[in-house]
């Protein structure tokens, strides 16, 4: 099958004993188009013909068509001792033959036969079997390309995790080496900085499988739901306190605003990862003695919406179109002393999706960033009401 | 210089596990250590020219960062010796061969590829500073 902008063209190959069939069926074909509109794409075909078995044999072996057009009845053997011949044939057969009986049908379908037509038959009867055909040949090439491209896929996936993996593991095996060799002397205090950096990585390592796992129950969907009343405030005091030490270590400022009132249906766990997500982002790339603010607000209607915005060291407009990718870690001479697995937005972003949200960034390099999260439909009607009398 | 007899190495590495561990390792083997974690850290000290030999990575800030520190270095004194050290034709499929055509536009004496065993940068550093005395 050769491609070009639009246009495929099949290979054709016509095996009939009688010069009249094989030129009428030639010409039949040889303007004929086969249109796939929804893919915008249109089929044509390239004929060849054959005369009898043997010379059907060399030709598909020189050239293995697309389409084998096949007589039944040949000089020197029967159609079907040739599909036979092939052991796992790339081509579809339409087997012709003079006598319409079902057993032979029933055998030629048996050996591989995709249609047959019997003779005699009309230039329309034989387009609409070809285009039968062709359709079948097309979609289970376009199958086959899409399993490809989810093979590759998949297998990047792969060797960018055993890289991820490989790494902290490397970086701890040297320092376990330099120990066991003593290269620093026998004082156990003197491995300090080894064993300190040691941990980092091996954390870092946890952290990386933890993603991983949060990250395949997510686009697996096997990740249980459970949609209930959520108070923002407190799930948000939670998620700051868990991230407050690593704030006082940075000096970074970290300030809430949101409606202690404000409550929304959703998961749980999931607000937790939002926010979470959120704070340690705003905290971790910021600088030190820097701040950050999370509002939440509810929006028109029942949709509400987190903003994270930091002073932080921000990001190029280049650095920020690969902000989503997977185990993309934006590398620069800021982010080069921050852990991370480079799995915590593709999170982030397959959370907010559950909730039909988007998630708008902007930022300016070494200002600060800025994350708007919106989420539909998850403050509860009647409470909203509340809110607004509350509001007043 | 800090010891009458221990030769200073610059070691330029933005991996700072790579580089404290080649540090220890070295230091271990009778050598001063000398760090910088990028190419700008490492050209401010490439300016002092106080060390012996330099053992570079070559991606840093920027794809070539190593080979541009070297270029500096052999400026200054060409032939203090280099080494470049570099995982890059695992990751984009270069090549570098120092016996054709490149090694005249590499300054760098001994480009060591793949997987950075101490031993090796040890040994050729050994082997360099010695052809140089």
């Amino acid at each position: 099958m050769e491609e070009s902008k639009g246009k495929i063209k099949l290979q054709v190959l016509i095996v009939d004993d009688e010069s009249g069939m094989r030129e009428g069926a030639a010409r039949c074909l040889r303007d004929f188009k086969v249109e796939q509109k929804d893919f915008g794409e249109i089929i044509c075909f390239e004929i060849r013909t054959a005369s009898d078995g043997a010379q059907a044999m060399k030709a598909i072996e020189e050239k293995s068509p697309d389409l084998l057009i096949l007589d039944y009845k040949l000089p020197d053997m029967t159609g079907i001792e040739i599909i036979e011949s092939f052991d796992n044939p790339s081509f579809v057969t339409i087997m012709i033959t003079a006598f319409a009986s079902l057993d032979l049908a029933i055998r030629a379908t048996k050996r591989g036969a995709f249609d047959f037509l019997a003779k005699p038959f009309t230039p329309a009867e034989l387009r609409v079997i070809v285009k039968r055909a062709v359709k079948n040949i097309y979609m289970s090439r376009k199958a086959k390309k899409l399993d490809e491209e989810k093979k590759r896929c998949r297998f990047e996936f792969i060797s960018v995790l055993a890289h991820e993996l490989k790494s902290p593991i490397a970086t701890v095996e040297g320092y376990l080496h330099l120990m066991n060799e003593k290269f620093k002397g026998n004082e156990i205090s003197n491995y300090d900085q080894i064993i300190n950096r040691s941990l980092i990585r091996t954390v870092g390592m946890r952290k990386l499988v933890m993603d991983l796992l949060d990250l395949t129950r997510l686009e697996s969907g096997e990740k249980k739901r459970t949609i209930e009343t959520v108070n923002i405030n407190s799930l948000i005091e939670e998620v700051v306190e868990n991230v407050s030490a690593l704030a006082t270590r940075k000096k970074v400022n970290l300030e809430i605003k949101c409606d202690p009132k404000l409550s929304i249906q959703a998961d749980r766990e999931e607000m937790e990862i939002i926010i979470s997500n959120l704070l340690t982002n705003a905290v971790k790339y910021n600088k030190d003695g820097g701040s950050a603010l999370l509002e939440v607000k509810k929006t028109n209607n029942n949709n509400f919406s987190l903003k994270c915005s930091d002073t932080g060291i921000g990001m190029k407009k280049e650095e920020l179109k690969k902000l989503f990718q997977e185990f993309v870690r934006i590398k620069n001479d800021k982010t080069r002393m921050i852990e991370g697995s480079g799995l915590g937005l593709s999170i982030l972003k397959k959370t907010v999706e559950l909730y039909d949200g988007e998630i708008k960034v902007e930022s300016e390099y070494d200002k600060g960033t800025s994350f708007n999260i919106f989420l539909k439909g998850v403050v509860p009607q009647k409470e909203s009401i509340d809110l607004i009398t509350s509001e007043k | 210089m800090p010891k009458k007899n221990k030769k200073t190495i610059l070691v330029v590495e933005d991996d700072l596990d790579m580089l404290e561990q080649m540090s220890i390792y070295l230091q271990a083997h009778d050598y001063s250590v000398l760090k910088a974690t990028s190419q700008k850290e490492g050209e401010e000290l490439v300016k002092k020219n106080n060390f012996d030999a330099a053992v570079l990575d070559l991606m840093m800030e920027n794809q070539d960062s190593g080979f541009v520190l070297s270029y500096k270095i052999k400026k200054i004194d060409e032939k203090k010796p280099v080494i470049i050290v570099t995982s890059v034709s695992n990751k984009t499929g270069l090549y570098f061969d120092k016996s054709e055509d490149s090694g005249s536009w590499i300054k760098a004496d001994v480009i060591i590829q793949k997987e950075v065993r101490f031993e090796q940068v040890k040994s050729e550093l050994d082997r360099l500073i010695a052809m140089r005395s």
